[in-house]
């Protein structure tokens, strides 16, 4: 057992450190306020390869492994929430479902232009009535000879309204449900019929675009297909597998950034006369966080890990979500009541990451399916 | 056209608060952060963007230092240069900018032709300003320090020369050694790709009999300059601006507050 990083996943953090004080730092809090999409901060993490790193290089990927993804995503979000998951969202759940369930036409023809970030991804399965609930799909896709045509509304898209790129979820047999029912298609912006819908005002992640996808009479051609038809259940759910990964990493991020700009806080802020810094009950709350990031760090590299190793990650990415989201809306609640009334105004990065973090324990299965994630795994289908 | 170009760097603590070992005058780097050094990299830069421009144009980054210096040409060969060079022996430990600068020009020697050498204006370490142009002058080629804008035609380079008031423009001929300054560009941060590849990217380590250095003329024992005093110097507090609606007002405002400090 080995917990050290490779040389190489270590370099990857020193360069996106100080690729993310330099470029999203100084940027954050306004992104945030205008909740303007930071396009010029992705053609730049595309530049340097950010924006496909556990693809290899035949595909035009940064050719790393999911422990340094999970490290770059970490990195962006202790900076800014919202560019890591535009990272997270565009690498885990668009790109990785072409280049794992993709045949070798479709992964020439789409994945070079997402690894190398020239064009942004993004994912369509949640609806109005059906998110982890997938068998509820109203999205259907209807076998016209050549083509399929696609009917419904997909809503909360991450990436949606500035991606070119989308794996969309449709319902091709309504009576099999999740078991076939369900099939992937490969979407793209132009597409005849395909259009985006209302920008979400969000309480968080105000500079990441989340979006309803429309599709009326929307035309897919028939080498989009994703998969085999009907194995879109299974194409959702080992994406969110991964992209699980991704939020964990995002929110460690958040974590990690809040605590860090809360020591620096305390280090300065006096009252009574010392410094918060040296108030022992304030000391050991720090502790107390410190050893909960530490413990997600471990269990979101440890996932990563798993799946660099093409081992089981399933629950191991579950776990590690429900940790880093849980400790995520702890850490950063705890670190406004550190900077007191001034944590709750916009002056303090600590406002922003605590809105940014809540997300975390929502999305790409909330904490609850997590738990049912896990469950599953304990008790299996003999309860 | 292609250019060969070297580039010489330097891994430097990353800090102002240099510690010194008061017996030798020598740095001491243990427990430091290490770095690239800041007007290298603005030297790796613009060598970086000949080669963007003018493909097939490669670029071998050479420094000296301990083994562990390694990881900073590891940094150079991520953001870009195609070959890496470290000069490491303990017959060439604490040699001063003389001795650095014999050791550097058999390193480059032995690298065999180039167009032109880029090297930073000075380490954050040391502040010499030294090592690059001795390094001309040992090859007998011409140089042009603090160079903050460059351009390239052929074999003809014509550069911005930075001035306290202003700059001089100069036209040089390959071969020639420049010396860069941070208002030269920006450097760019290490590709991830690079990264892998950097990692994996054999870097030849030369020890002093590898380029046939002249043991005389290499190391402390060979280093002519005795450092006498070393020493942070003390920032310049913040100037103050005299305010005033008029000419007349600034003047008076500014023989007060002279008067208020015994100036005059």
């Amino acid at each position: 057992m080995n917990f050290n990083l490779t040389k190489e996943q270590e370099t990857v953090r020193k360069m996106v450190r100080k690729f993310a004080t330099n470029e999203v730092e100084p940027i954050a809090a306004d992104i945030d306020k205008e909740h303007r999409f930071p396009t010029e901060t992705v053609e730049k993490m595309a530049r340097y390869g950010l924006m496909g790193i556990p693809y290899p290089e035949e595909y035009e990927g940064a050719g790393g492994d999911h422990v340094a993804y999970a490290i770059t995503v970490e990195e962006l979000s202790r900076a800014c929430a919202s560019t890591g998951v535009i990272c997270s969202a565009h690498t885990s759940l668009c790109t990785w479902p072409i280049f794992a369930w993709g045949n070798e036409e479709q992964k020439k023809k789409y994945v070079p232009d997402l690894a190398s970030g020239r064009k942004l991804g993004a994912f369509g399965l949640t609806e109005p009535n059906a998110g982890t609930d997938s068998a509820g799909q109203q999205t259907i896709a209807v076998d016209a000879g050549d083509h399929y045509v696609l009917n419904g509304a997909k809503v909360f898209i991450t990436n949606g309204g500035y991606a070119d790129t989308f794996v969309v979820m449709a319902m091709t047999d309504k009576a099999k449900g999740n078991r076939g029912g369900i099939t992937a298609f490969i979407v793209e912006k132009g597409f005849k019929g395909f259009s985006i819908g209302k920008t979400e005002d969000k309480l968080g992640i105000c500079a990441s675009s989340t979006t309803e996808l429309i599709f009326q009479d929307c035309i897919v051609p028939k080498e989009n297909v994703l998969g085999k038809v009907g194995d879109g259940f299974k194409v959702a759910m080992t994406t969110l597998d991964g992209g699980r990964i991704g939020i964990a990493s995002q929110a460690l991020g958040i974590a990690q950034g809040a605590f860090d700009v809360t020591v620096d806080y305390m280090k300065q802020r006096k009252q009574f006369g010392k410094k918060l810094s040296q108030f022992q009950a304030l000391q050991f709350e720090m502790a107390a966080m410190k050893a909960e990031i530490e413990a997600a760090r471990l269990l979101i590299y440890r996932a990563a890990n798993f799946k660099d190793l093409h081992q089981e990650y399933s629950e191991a990415s579950a776990i590690a979500k429900l940790v880093a989201g849980e400790t995520a809306m702890k850490v950063t609640t705890k670190c406004v009541q550190f900077h007191g009334g001034y944590g709750y105004t916009k002056d303090y990065p600590v406002e922003r990451m605590m809105r940014d973090a809540k997300i975390t324990e929502i999305y790409e299965g909330t904490s609850e399916v997590q738990k049912i994630v896990i469950a599953g795994k304990i008790f299996g289908k003999d309860k | 056209m292609a250019y060969k170009i070297i580039v010489c760097a330097k891994q430097v603590p990353n800090t102002n608060e240099i510690k010194t070992n008061p017996e030798t005058g020598t740095l001491i780097r243990d427990g430091v952060e290490s770095i690239l050094n800041h007007d290298d990299a603005n030297a790796l830069e613009e060598a970086l963007k000949v080669k963007d421009a003018y493909p097939g144009t490669t670029i071998t980054v050479i420094t000296m230092g301990p083994p562990q210096a390694v990881e900073m040409l590891q940094e150079c060969l991520a953001m870009g240069a195609d070959d890496a060079v470290l000069l490491s022996d303990r017959a060439l430990g604490g040699s001063d900018t003389w001795a650095t600068s014999n050791a550097i020009t058999a390193g480059i020697k032995k690298l065999g032709d180039f167009d032109f050498i880029f090297a930073g204006r000075q380490a954050i370490d040391g502040d010499t300003a030294q090592v690059g142009p001795q390094i001309a002058e040992k090859l007998g080629i011409p140089q042009v320090t603090y160079v903050q804008d460059f351009q390239i035609d052929g074999n003809e380079i014509t550069v911005q020369r930075a001035l306290e008031d202003g700059y001089e423009l100069i036209k040089v001929k390959t071969p020639c050694l420049l010396t860069a300054i941070k208002e030269l560009n920006t450097p760019r941060y290490m590709y991830i790709k690079g990264i892998y590849h950097a990692v994996k990217h054999d870097i030849k380590v030369w020890g002093a009999a590898d380029i046939g250095v002249d043991l005389e003329t290499v190391g402390l024992k060979a280093s002519p300059t005795n450092v006498f005093k070393s020493f942070t110097p003390k920032p310049k507090g913040a100037g103050q601006k005299v305010a005033g609606d008029t000419e007349k007002d600034l003047a008076i405002n500014l023989i007060c507050s002279l008067k208020e400090k015994n100036i005059i």
